[in-house]
């Protein structure tokens, strides 16, 4: 074996290209975040400590009243029940998806495809259109009230509008891709060989899941929560529609605060509070990721 | 021997289909109690489906499977006191080596002490005893086959099933872990039977092996008897190399249609019409004038410092003659050499359309 000694220069060159080069692969990434990432969470946080201008915009005077306001029980209450809301929306996304995601990767390859198609197919149209068409099914005298009615199951029609079932439906309906896309990949890569290793060894059917298969796709499952949960709590278009007035969600606060009230500093605290949530949220798939952790996904 | 043989494994008539195709064609065989049993054959032979029957992941459609006298079929895979070792290993990547190991005993709710020992017990069987809190992406190929023999053997099985055990090691791996199988196989004391398409990793192990052909067993024997007395061409040729000549029965032997009458030995088989005479290389010498010879040419001379090869070549046949003999040899390329052998150690074999397909 021979080695040989770099010399400073070459080490010195080395490290330019090795700069060079990480500049090239990770710029534009790193580009993208200052612009859409950094600068408008730094521009709301800035809002949050200041005082509202009479029509939009701010007041540069320093003030901590924004944030006294945001505990107050009613704000507090609304954080609570759109955390409430996209919980159960997730947890539904989970019931629902994860049992979708399983048979359709255990499918013959060719049918797959067309199942994830399918899956992915609501896309095409537009969200807000999606949205609005529950409406109809959902009014009093819609497509739902109706067969309900006709087959006498009951007798007057039911308020299935402007509930928080209805937008736990509305929500769950639109972001139901978004779980079972990642669960299906995280399922499919399983090796079928594991599941009969277990009942060699022994395990039944419902032991070999929660050992191995739940485990080994909880990455998948994780993702898949986040992908459904973080868009839910902030969405406010399904409130609107499907909540009437009477279901507000911290969206519609944050919105209302910008748009209508022009209130942009608290508009911004709120906004603030709901990104720390996500963050808190990450940080918790974080440590259950770490202690699922599997060495064949990496 | 005295003792009496007694059948841990009785399979009877048992057929498969995968889709339109058959997978075992009424397969019959017994595996006796503690010993080391080889399903030999190609892929798509039926031995893997054999395998997967015997560890209950798939159900035969016709045909019965006993152990100890006990009705297998019926019993679900988690039920069967038979493990086994995946030729992919299929390790639990989330476990480490102790839970991969406890896994199985954990699921016969064993008081926590007893799996704890045992567990340490067979990871030093298997020289493991230090990775117990390793994850199975972290050890060798070696390594992650020693855990899933583990894994398998702490369950203390009945039958002992190994899918291609040493198909991913390297040759130097592959030596070590044979003469381990072999140890630990005398140590437990469990039946173990290895599915291979490699007839050397079937020789060196088993006490008796099963050539499978085509979804049916071609012959069961010792491998010693394989050899040196293959029931068919067919095995004659799979198992180790073999010089193959065609032609009509005759009392002493064949009739070859250019070489004349090529003495053999029938072993008292009752052989008609055509026939083929197989002999092994070692079989061959050189032989003196006078002899009954036949006369080829040295194509090529493979000297292996034990053992030297000749490569032989006969007019008008496209096949070369293999010759070997002990140490160095003499012969130079292009030499022409009569060659004879013993006709004792020749063996006839009725016409085997399957042999001139390979």
């Amino acid at each position: 074996m021979t080695s040989t000694i770099p010399t400073r220069v070459s080490r010195d060159s080395e490290k330019r290209r090795d700069l060079l080069e990480r500049m090239v692969l990770q710029g534009p990434g790193l580009l993208f975040i200052t612009i859409f990432m950094a600068t408008p969470i730094t521009l709301v946080a800035i809002y949050s400590i200041f005082q509202r201008g009479r029509f939009g915009g701010i007041v540069y005077k320093a003030t901590t009243e924004n944030f006294t306001r945001a505990l107050d029980p009613v704000y507090l209450g609304v954080l609570t029940d759109s955390l409430k809301i996209a919980g159960i929306t997730t947890i539904l996304a989970i019931a629902i998806g994860y049992p979708t995601a399983y048979a359709i990767a255990k499918l013959p390859t060719k049918w797959r495809s067309i199942a994830l198609v399918l899956v992915v197919m609501p896309f095409w149209t537009n969200f807000l259109i999606r949205t609005y068409s529950w409406i109809m099914l959902f009014n009093r005298e819609g497509l739902l009230n109706h067969a309900l009615l006709k087959f006498n199951i009951i007798h007057t029609p039911l308020d299935l509008l402007y509930t928080q079932s209805a937008v736990v439906v509305g929500l769950l309906y639109g972001y139901l891709p978004l779980m079972i896309l990642p669960l299906y990949a995280s399922i499919e890569r399983l090796d079928p060989q594991l599941g009969e290793a277990a009942a060699n060894l022994g395990a039944t059917r419902t032991r070999a899941f929660f050992s191995l298969t739940l485990p080994l796709t909880a990455s998948g499952l994780i993702a898949g929560s986040i992908f459904v949960f973080i868009p839910s709590l902030g969405n406010f278009i399904v409130p609107e529609l499907l909540g009437g007035g009477k279901t507000v969600m911290v969206g519609n606060l944050i919105r209302d605060q910008f748009l209508k009230a022009r209130d942009w500093p608290f508009g911004s605290v709120l906004a603030l509070s709901v990104i720390a949530l996500v963050f808190i949220f990450f940080m918790l798939q974080n440590a259950v990721e770490k202690r699922f952790s599997s060495d064949a996904h990496d | 021997m005295t003792s009496p043989v007694k059948n841990l494994i009785e399979i009877k008539n048992l057929t498969h289909d995968y889709g339109s195709v058959r997978a075992l064609d009424n397969v019959s065989l017994e595996i006796r109690e503690n010993e080391f049993f080889a399903l030999l054959g190609p892929s798509g032979c039926g031995k893997t489906t054999l395998l997967r029957i015997l560890a209950g992941f798939e159900t035969p459609l016709e045909g019965s499977v006993t152990l100890a006298g006990q009705d297998l079929i019926s019993l679900p895979a988690n039920k069967r006191p038979i493990n086994l070792m995946f030729q992919s290993y299929a390790l639990f990547p989330h476990m480490n080596v102790g839970q991969n190991v406890a896994y199985g005993l954990e699921r016969e709710k064993l008081p926590k002490a007893e799996i704890k020992s045992r567990v340490e017990e067979v990871l030093k069987t298997v020289g493991l005893q230090d990775k117990v809190k390793a994850r199975p992406s972290q050890l060798s190929g070696g390594q992650r086959q020693r855990v899933a023999l583990a894994r398998a053997i702490v369950k203390r099985p009945k039958l002992l099933l190994l899918d291609e055990p040493l198909s991913a090691l390297d040759r130097k791996v592959r030596s070590e872990m044979q003469l381990e199988l072999k140890r630990l196989q005398l140590e437990v004391g469990i039946t173990f039977v290895v599915v291979t398409h490699d007839q050397e990793e079937a020789m060196s192990m088993a006490d008796r092996i099963a050539v499978m052909v085509e979804g049916t067993v071609g012959q069961v024997d010792t491998p010693v008897d394989l050899y040196q007395r293959p029931a068919t061409a067919y095995v004659g040729d799979f198992i180790g190399e073999s010089n193959f000549f065609d032609g009509i029965i005759v009392p002493e032997g064949i009739k070859h249609a250019s070489l004349g009458v090529l003495p053999g030995n029938r072993y008292g088989k009752d052989i008609s019409g055509e026939a083929h005479l197989l002999i092994r290389p070692e079989d061959l010498r050189l032989a003196v004038s006078g002899e009954h010879s036949i006369p080829t040419m040295v194509q090529d001379v493979q000297f292996y410092g034990g053992a030297s090869t000749l490569v032989l070549s006969i007019e008008g046949r496209s096949a070369p003659i293999l010759m070997s003999q002990p140490g160095a040899t003499s012969a130079q390329r292009g030499a022409l050499v009569n060659l004879t052998w013993d006709p004792l150690k020749a063996i006839v074999l009725p016409r085997d359309s399957r042999r001139s397909a390979l």
